[in-house]
């Protein structure tokens, strides 16, 4: 029997001595798996991370949104707003060789606009046609004015992909995708892993710092802070808020946040089929008071500890375009309840709040529940999968539906196709003509200031109104070992790896 | 012989097929398809459409199985809606890994199970009987999620002894892949164990029983190589099949220890496929996993039957 | 013939040594059949006298009674507490507080109201539905025979926690749903019991001579065949409550059980897994209290089958 203790403690001590990762190899710890691996079709957020190591773009953003040069050295915007010409880098080549120029520019928009299976086709809708007018010049000519162009080529649409790999590849170009930015892909094995290693040619080769990077996909928060701390990571993104606390109080760790552009709202189907004939569908002031009985910052405190933003508008507090008018409102509960009186319903109401099943989110709904009961609007919490949520509240089968918004970088991204007639993921069905004035036009001036008075112009109608009750603004939080240095956050909650050192 | 095993095989054929169909049916209930929870947040109306086109989602459900079928029985499985990765290679990918994890967990399971059965079945009625038993009881009863959970706790966030997750394949980082399968392989091999145990005890009981360990105790043989040399030899062979049959238990039970260790093999593969409305990958992936559960049922079967002739007669 | 070894061998099943020890006790003695009551005290003698079918019981029934009980305890489980949130047990919260300050002790008294509503209902659920089916393919043998065995090894081959993920995720995640999703999942098992025995009962003399006196099928099935594969299904029954609870452990622990804000263990776990370091209590006392309803419907299922077994005797 000693004899077997003595073996079982050899093997344990031999696992604890275990592996120590290699030097300069970055190990990432991401929240989901990413979908395929083609910035034209795919569309989860952990996706775009892996792209920020892999694929440069025309241009980027720096930590305060401003757009900066990346691939496009230089812009200009003429014929009012309906021309747009790009000046590319110099001597930038693809990870297979191919030389970046002009050619491969209009190949790549040319993909986004009309490869049949592209996600990007509404995000360069204003682009009627890309010419290559010099070796490292393309001359883009818009169908209307498009103030949103330059911020969607700082994301996915922006993207340049190698056109010798996309001819090859076709629609199987995510299996192995091949693209200019720092790192280049060297496999993939789903669920578990996502490998990259540094591009020697990279045209910004020396703020590169790592030779190697991985991504794993660990859905489990305590289970990925539990490597980060163990040291089988190097740094995770999106920290629970609930682990914060444990993260700074830990000497071999550095956490870094920032607020996100996304946000999380409740979504009330106000013409969404026969399930909008209820009081919240029916009555604005119904959906007044439900806004009026959420305290935001409890809400906040209870199930984020505080670490997240309260918000009340598509922008965050301390945005460019949120609109001071209207700040975060404190609750009030007898007004709420004087909302409902004069609504109608002096005994209160039912609704259903649908929600996606995950234990974060249902803790939501419940304080929701909670807090709304005490107006008297009881809320019955419905919680689905995200698969039957999204195509409940796409079909209207639902009254107020608990959903987010990864947030844009251009203030249109987080308005537009949620609050005009007709919009793409206008799941409530709120239809204003007056609104979809003012947010079209926002759409195509390109003076900030006669843009943000659209904005604020449409919040004078949607904050009566309003089919979205925004409740808070996560904030991104990325965890760190001490060890990994020159790492910047950024709103849009990416990871860029230019100047990432690994000591070690 | 023979022809015992082919009339097993030839009944599997139908069963395989009613599987097929069956699954098909049951994810095609799922609300939402694979289109729409791809598309998540961004849900262009004309994109979703296009895909449901293409991806031949529109056609009458029989029709959709015959494409599924025909492809299949031409050795495609299709491909994966979320990753265009082909679910044949996916399977490939996956399969080691599910197969460590049942590999560690069986002689995990064989380790504790099967001397826990010897002892409780030689000192029958003894205070070491009694242990056994309340263990193997145990084992059956403790929630592997929980267990799970708590060994996460404990091992891995309080004492920082192994890793809560990070499977490396065998081939790339041997002591990094036993590290990370150990906890898991210990959660699901704990609960094979209880039974295991009880079917050596059984097993052994009955051997114990029999003239020739009489004879043999009678001869003055002591009572370890009575035990270790004939009755435990004997009692293997139900010992041994009960293990085949556990083993194609495993390829199934691990769903959810797989998801909570963030263990990339089958049962995470098949849950997020489930949860993501992957078609092709739950159906490419239970279709296997049925086919393991009906070879191991098979292998046990024949075993059975090789040790005792008068079932290959039954029906 | 796998019958006897099937899925009841790892934890997610019932108790495998059910089969181990004969749970099917394939070699009942006619007259024991024959003579039920005397049957039933002796087994009930040596019920009382098994002290794992004693322990079993007392678990049970004191879980049991906790459930009944709940409503009257003036426990609160769905009182949020923005103060206590996530605290320590004390005096207001002996077994603490949870993630939105709710009393741990309150939702788990509650929730053993869901645990044991969902292990009786699903497996009552699904012995109405195998028991039949088995009955009838053990009674008809030939082509409905073929045809429900081979639906019955197709569901069986399927793992059975995917098959109740994916039953409840297409009916909704709900109590009831899951009860009706596990039910459906774990009647296969019945089925290959009740088929198994009805075609060794049909065997029987007294079927025979049943049959040979022109009494119909229907009653033959109902009056003779029925009680005398009755107490393998009861014990198999006994053992899947156990698995059946476990199981909606495992579908509220993926979200796809008990809705908020009602308790259920399963659920708790779900959220506890995400604060094990700040709160082990919300993790501990719900997976303490699965493991333990769970043992009893266990033991007492052991001891159901030793008293049942006649080979024992």
């Amino acid at each position: 029997m000693p004899r077997t203790i003595t073996a079982i403690a050899l093997l344990f001590a031999a696992c604890a001595a275990g592996t120590v990762a290699a030097a300069q190899e970055l190990r990432i710890g991401l929240q989901d798996d990413a979908d395929i691996l083609d910035p034209d079709q795919s569309r989860t957020f952990v996706g775009r991370i892996v792209y920020a190591g892999l694929c440069d773009k025309l241009v980027d953003i720096d930590p305060d949104l401003t757009i900066v040069p990346m691939l496009a050295t230089g812009w200009e915007f003429s014929d009012g707003g309906t021309t747009l010409t790009m000046q590319l880098r110099d001597g930038v080549t693809f990870h297979d060789g191919t030389p970046f120029d002009a050619a491969a520019v209009v190949a790549n928009i040319d993909r986004s606009k009309n490869l049949p299976e592209s996600r990007r086709k509404s995000e360069l809708a204003s682009i009627e046609s890309a010419e290559a007018t010099g070796p490292l010049e393309v001359t883009m000519k818009l169908g209307a004015p498009d103030a949103t162009l330059l911020s969607q080529f700082a994301d996915r649409a922006g993207m340049m992909l190698s056109p010798t790999a996309t001819e090859a590849m076709g629609l199987d170009f995510g299996l192995a995708p091949v693209c200019s930015g720092p790192f280049k892909f060297v496999e993939r094995v789903q669920q578990d892993r996502i490998v990259l290693e540094k591009f020697p040619e990279y045209w910004n080769a020396d703020a590169i710092h790592l030779e190697r990077v991985v991504y794993l996909p660990i859905p489990d928060t305590t289970v990925r802070f539990a490597n980060l701390r163990a040291g089988d990571l190097d740094m995770l993104e999106r920290l629970a808020a609930t682990d914060l606390a444990a993260a700074k109080a830990d000497p071999d760790l550095t956490v870094e946040s920032a607020v996100s552009l996304g946000y999380q709202g409740v979504t009330m189907n106000v013409g969404n089929g026969p399930r909008a004939d209820n009081p919240l569908g029916r009555s604005a002031l119904v959906r007044q008071a439900l806004s009026l009985s959420i305290d935001r910052g409890a809400l906040n405190q209870v199930v984020f500890e505080g670490a997240f933003a309260p918000g009340n508008q598509p922008f965050p507090p301390g945005s460019a375009w949120y609109d001071e008018r209207f700040p975060v409102p404190t609750r009030d509960v007898a007004q709420a309840k004087a909302l409902l009186a004069e609504a109608g319903h002096p005994d209160g109401v039912d609704i259903e709040l649908q929600t996606t099943n995950n234990p974060v989110q249902l803790q939501v709904a419940q304080v929701l529940q909670a807090m709304a009961a005490e107006t008297g609007i009881r809320l019955n919490i419905v919680s689905k999968e995200f698969a039957t949520q999204l195509k409940d509240q796409t079909a209207g089968d639902f009254e107020a539906s608990s959903i987010g918004w990864s947030g844009r970088t251009d203030p249109d991204g987080n308005i537009h196709q949620f609050q005009t007639c007709g919009g793409g993921i206008n799941d409530s069905r709120i239809c204003i003509p007056e609104v979809d004035e003012l947010l079209n036009a926002a759409r195509v001036g390109e003076d900030f200031a006669a843009r943000k008075a659209a904005y604020d112009d449409a919040r004078d109608i949607l904050v009566k109104e309003g089919s979205i009750m925004y409740l808070y603004h996560p904030t991104w939080i990325w965890a760190l070992d001490d060890a990994v240095t020159g790492f910047v956050p950024y709103p849009d909650g990416m990871i860029r790896l230019e100047g990432v050192r690994k000591a070690g | 012989m023979t022809r015992f095993i082919l009339r097993r095989l030839l009944i599997a054929i139908p069963t395989v097929i009613l599987i097929s169909v069956f699954v098909f049916l049951l994810q095609k209930l799922l609300p939402g398809d694979p289109v729409l929870a791809l598309a998540g947040e961004e849900r262009d109306p004309e994109t979703l459409a296009f895909l449901r086109e293409k991806y031949r989602l529109n056609d009458p459900l029989p029709m959709q199985y015959l494409y599924w079928a025909q492809a299949a029985l031409q050795g495609d499985l299709g491909i994966s809606l979320r990753t265009r990765q082909p679910v044949l290679e996916l399977i490939g990918e996956k399969l080691p890994v599910t197969l460590q994890l049942a590999v560690m967990s069986l002689t995990v399971a064989v380790a504790i199970g099967a001397p826990m059965g010897v002892l409780a079945a030689v000192k029958k009625g003894t205070f070491w009987d009694w242990i056994a038993n309340a263990v193997a009881l145990s084992g059956l009863s403790i929630p592997n999620f929980w267990l799970g959970i708590m060994l996460i706790l404990l091992v891995s966030v309080n004492l920082g002894w192994l890793p809560a997750s990070g499977y490396r394949p065998l081939s790339e980082d041997f002591w990094q892949s036993i590290r990370t399968m150990l906890m898991p392989a210990f959660v699901l091999g704990t609960g094979l164990a209880a039974a295991l145990m009880r079917h050596t005890r059984s097993a052994m009981l009955g051997v114990l029983r029999m003239d020739y360990v009489r004879t043999a105790r009678a001869k003055g043989l002591s009572e370890r190589r009575v035990i270790l040399r004939h009755a435990l030899r004997n009692a293997l062979g139900p010992v041994v099949t009960v293990s085949a049959l556990l083993f194609g238990e495993l390829l199934a039970g691990a769903v959810l220890t797989e998801q909570i260790f963030t263990i990339p093999g089958f049962g995470k593969a098949i849950v997020d496929a489930v949860f993501n409305r992957d078609y092709a990958v739950v159906q490419g992936v239970v279709l296997v996993t049925a086919l393991a559960f009906i070879a191991m049922n098979l292998l046990a079967d024949v075993a059975q039957a090789l040790l005792n002739p008068r079932l290959r007669d039954a029906p | 013939m796998s019958a006897a070894l099937e899925r009841e061998t790892t934890r997610a099943g019932p108790s495998g040594a059910a089969s181990a020890r004969g749970g099917a006790s394939s070699d009942a003695t006619p007259d024991a059949a024959a003579r039920p009551a005397r049957r039933r005290s002796r087994v009930w003698a040596k019920l009382r006298a098994s002290p794992t079918a004693l322990v079993g019981g007392v678990l049970v029934a004191a879980f049991a009674l906790i459930a009944l009980a709940a409503p009257l305890t003036g426990l609160d489980p769905a009182a949020t507490d923005w103060g206590a949130i996530r605290k320590p047990p004390s005096a207001a919260h002996p077994l603490g507080a949870d993630e939105l300050g709710r009393d741990v002790l309150a939702r788990m008294v509650w929730g053993a109201r869901a645990s044991l509503l969902a292990g009786v209902v699903s497996v009552a659920m699904a012995v109405a539905v195998g028991a039949p089916l088995g009955m009838l393919a053990g009674w008809a043998r030939g082509w409905t025979d073929a045809a429900i065995s081979r639906a019955t090894e197709a569901l069986l081959a399927c793992p059975f926690l995917i098959l109740a993920i994916a039953f409840a995720a297409f009916l909704g995640p709900s109590l009831t749903n899951a009860m009706i999703a596990i039910g459906l999942s774990a009647a296969p098992v019945f089925i290959r019991i009740a088929r198994a025995e009805t075609m060794r009962v049909a065997a029987e003399d007294y079927v025979e001579s049943a049959r040979a006196a022109g009494v119909g099928q229907a009653a033959i099935l109902w009056r003779t065949v029925a009680p005398n594969i009755a107490p393998p299904l009861l014990v198999q029954a006994t053992l899947t409550v156990a698995t059946a609870i476990i199981a909606e452990a495992s579908l509220s622990f993926l979200g796809l059980g008990q809705q908020p804000p009602a308790p259920s263990w399963g659920s708790m776990l779900n959220v506890a897994k995400g604060f094990l370091e700040q709160a082990p209590w919300m993790a501990l006392w719900p997976g303490a209290a699965i493991f333990a309803v769970v043992l009893g419907f266990n033991m007492l299922g052991d001891g159901l089958r030793d008293a049942l077994d006649p080979r024992q005797n």
